[in-house]
C-alpha cells in the first residue's frame, strides 16, 4: 500500500489539471524513441520511426503518446490502488507486447523531462519528487504481472 | 562517437548554461536531494537546505567541470582525469548516483531551455553526460 502525503496528492493533481495530455504524451514518447533508439523496435507497425523528424510527424506516435497519458490519468484517479488498476495493462505488456520493464523507467524519465519543459519554474523540486514517486509506482504496477 | 550535429548541439546549449552555472547547478543538486534523498549522505558536512550557499557553490563547481569537458569533447579523458581520480580514490561516490544527477541536469536544461532542448539535443546531452559518468567511474576498480 503506497502512502501518499497530502502535499504529494496536491502536487500531482494540480499539475495534472494543467497538462496538455496529447502534447506531453507525444513529447515523452518521441523523446524515448529518439534518445533510446533501440526502443523503435517495439513500434515497427507504426511506419517510419527511424529519425527525429519522422518521429515528430508520425500520427501513430502522437496517438499512442496520448493513450499512454490517458492511462496515467487512470493511475492518478486511483492513487491508492494503482496495482489493481494496472493489472490488465501489466499482463498485456508482459504476455503480448513483451516490453522489457526497463523501458517503463525510460518513459518515466522522458515524461519528467517533458513536464519540466512544459511547466518551467512551476515544476519545482518538490513537485518533481511527487511525480517521480508516481512514475515509480506506475512502473512497479506495470511490472507486477511479469512473474 | 559524436556527430558534427551533436557536437554543435552540445556547444550551443552549453553556451546558454555558462552564465547560470551557479543557479542551475544549485538547482540540479536541489532536485537531486528532493527526488533522491539518499544522495544527501555525500553531503553530511554541508547545508543541503534549498537555496543554501554551499549547494549553489558546489553546483557551480560541478557545472563548470562539465563545461570544461563539453568544451573539448575529443579529450574528455584528459580533461576529467583528476576528477576521475578524486571520485575513485577519495569520494567513492556510488556510480549509480551519476545517473541520478545526470537526470536532474537534463530536467534543469528542459526546464530553462524548453525550445532549445529538443529531442535531438536531449539525445546528445544524454550521451555526453553518460560519457562523463563513465570516465568518473573508470578508476573505481
Amino acid at each position: 500500500m503506497v502512502h501518499w502525503t497530502d502535499e504529494e496528492r496536491q502536487a500531482i493533481s494540480s499539475t495534472w489539471a494543467e497538462i496538455n495530455v496529447e502534447e506531453v504524451g507525444h513529447q515523452a514518447l518521441a523523446r524515448v524513441l529518439v534518445v533510446y533508439p533501440w526502443t523503435q523496435r517495439y513500434f515497427s507497425t507504426f511506419g517510419n520511426v527511424s529519425n527525429a523528424t519522422a518521429i515528430a510527424g508520425n500520427p501513430k506516435v502522437r496517438a499512442h503518446g496520448k493513450r499512454v497519458l490517458d492511462a496515467l490519468g487512470d493511475a492518478i484517479t486511483h492513487l491508492d490502488n494503482v496495482k489493481a488498476t494496472y493489472a490488465k495493462l501489466s499482463q498485456l505488456h508482459s504476455e503480448k507486447l513483451h516490453v522489457d520493464p526497463e523501458n517503463f523507467r525510460l518513459l518515466g524519465e522522458t515524461l519528467i523531462i517533458s513536464l519540466a519543459a512544459q511547466f518551467g519554474a512551476v515544476f519545482t523540486p518538490d513537485i518533481q519528487a511527487a511525480w517521480q514517486k508516481l512514475l515509480a509506482v506506475v512502473t512497479a504496477a506495470l511490472s507486477k504481472q511479469y512473474y | 562517437m559524436y556527430s558534427a550535429t551533436e557536437k554543435a548541439l552540445i556547444a550551443s546549449i552549453w553556451e546558454k548554461v555558462t552564465p547560470h552555472t551557479e543557479q542551475w547547478g544549485g538547482e540540479a543538486l536541489e532536485r537531486l536531494f528532493a527526488v533522491f534523498p539518499q544522495t544527501k549522505i555525500y553531503f553530511k558536512h554541508v547545508d543541503t537546505s534549498p537555496g543554501s550557499a554551499a549547494i549553489r557553490s558546489h553546483g557551480d563547481k560541478v557545472m563548470k567541470a562539465i563545461g570544461s569537458a563539453a568544451g573539448d569533447l575529443d579529450n574528455m579523458l584528459t580533461t576529467l582525469s583528476s576528477l576521475s581520480n578524486l571520485h575513485a580514490y577519495n569520494l567513492m561516490v556510488d556510480p549509480v548516483n551519476f545517473k541520478l544527477l545526470s537526470h536532474c541536469i537534463l530536467v534543469v536544461l528542459a526546464n530553462h531551455l524548453p525550445s532549445e532542448f529538443t529531442p535531438e539535443a536531449h539525445l546528445a546531452f544524454d550521451k555526453f553526460l553518460a560519457s562523463v559518468a563513465a570516465i568518473l567511474s573508470q578508476k573505481y576498480r
